[in-house]
């Protein structure tokens, strides 16, 4: 019997895996927030999408139809070892809806990142959010230049409900994000608790 | 990229999009079917006895590629696509054939309904906290 490269070297730890979503709208810093934090730089995924073969998955489509493609950022943290968590920049364009469907899935929770300037870009996010009762809390991303307003009239703008945290940040600065996605994962337990006590009464 | 030369020459660049069409690389398959759509953060962990993928004459250069490269570090299938420049949906398949040939298995992530659990929650918070 011949021993091969597996005799080799311990087997790869294999991590937990936990992702939490970025979304905002166009040029709102999503891909900043996430290279902020990464210990990688963002990198690229993407899928690419032909408007026949989604649904149906026939092969035969394939080959004919136009294909787009829908890019993600995403970046990586390692906590521990074994435990690996990673941030998923949202396509922005709302066509792509379903694109977050599949990002959302099993996501811990979301950060929608809202730009003061033009808040209604945030707004298709933080519906999505809500409807799927994903946890997410909102961002104000403080650009330089843009007027600050206070946190409750941007909550009133933007319409949200009481439960939902919103904070101000910036997406370039380590530890604001930090907080943000602390913010963010602490939402989620809030949530889940809730969501226990409401099943046991 | 243009540190060859040669490479620019040609009429084609990235712009043109890649030479091969990327699903030319599963034979036109959108779908595995030995696997459940496969999570962007699945791990793919290569089998200790995946010894020598390359002498497979069943496997694609891309196989060989995932195989080699989750190999001493588990990968997840966002990685492997960013890593070797391939849409997801190909990177799920080809992952799918590679399981169905026990070369690499795949770690589902924690499913949804299973999340809340409070002391891996914590543990986020407290990894956040320290980087």
């Amino acid at each position: 019997m011949i021993f091969g490269r597996s005799e080799r070297g311990k087997p790869p730890v294999e991590p937990v895996t936990l992702k939490i979503l970025v979304a905002g709208g166009f040029g709102v810093g999503k891909t900043t927030l996430v290279g902020a934090v990464s210990e990688i730089r963002p990198l690229r995924t993407e899928e690419l999408l032909t408007e026949a073969g989604r649904p149906v998955d026939d092969t035969s489509g394939v080959e004919a139809k136009n294909t787009t493609t829908v890019a993600m950022d995403f970046g990586r943290i390692t906590l521990r070892e074994d435990l690996v968590l990673y941030l998923f920049g949202t396509p922005g364009q709302e066509r792509f809806w379903f694109m977050w469907d599949e990002l959302s899935e099993g996501a811990l929770g979301a950060v929608v990142l809202a730009d003061t300037r033009r808040l209604e870009d945030c707004f298709a996010a933080i519906d999505y959010f809500e409807r799927r009762a994903i946890p997410f809390l909102v961002g104000v991303n403080c650009f330089e230049g843009a007027a600050r307003y206070p946190a409750d009239d941007v909550r009133r703008a933007l319409d949200l409900d009481d439960h939902v945290p919103l904070l101000m940040c910036d997406a370039r600065d380590r530890e604001s994000v930090k907080e943000t996605l602390i913010g963010v994962v602490q939402h989620a337990m809030a949530q889940a608790a809730q969501r226990r006590q409401t099943v046991t009464t | 990229m243009s540190a060859d030369g040669q490479g620019r020459s040609h009429w084609f660049d990235d712009e043109a999009g890649p030479v091969v069409r990327p699903y030319a690389m599963t034979r036109g398959r959108t779908t595995s079917a030995a696997q459940h759509r496969l999570d962007l953060i699945a791990v793919v962990v290569t089998e200790p006895h995946a010894d020598d993928p390359e002498d497979d004459p069943t496997l694609s250069p891309e196989h060989v590629d995932i195989v080699e490269l989750c190999r001493d570090t588990s990968q997840t299938v966002a990685e492997l696509s960013a890593e070797l420049d391939l849409p997801i949906g190909v990177v799920r398949v080809l992952v799918g054939d590679l399981v169905e040939s026990e070369l690499v298995h795949v770690n589902r992530p924690v499913p949804p309904a299973e999340l809340p659990d409070e002391s891996i929650l914590r543990d986020v918070i407290n990894g956040l906290r320290a980087l």
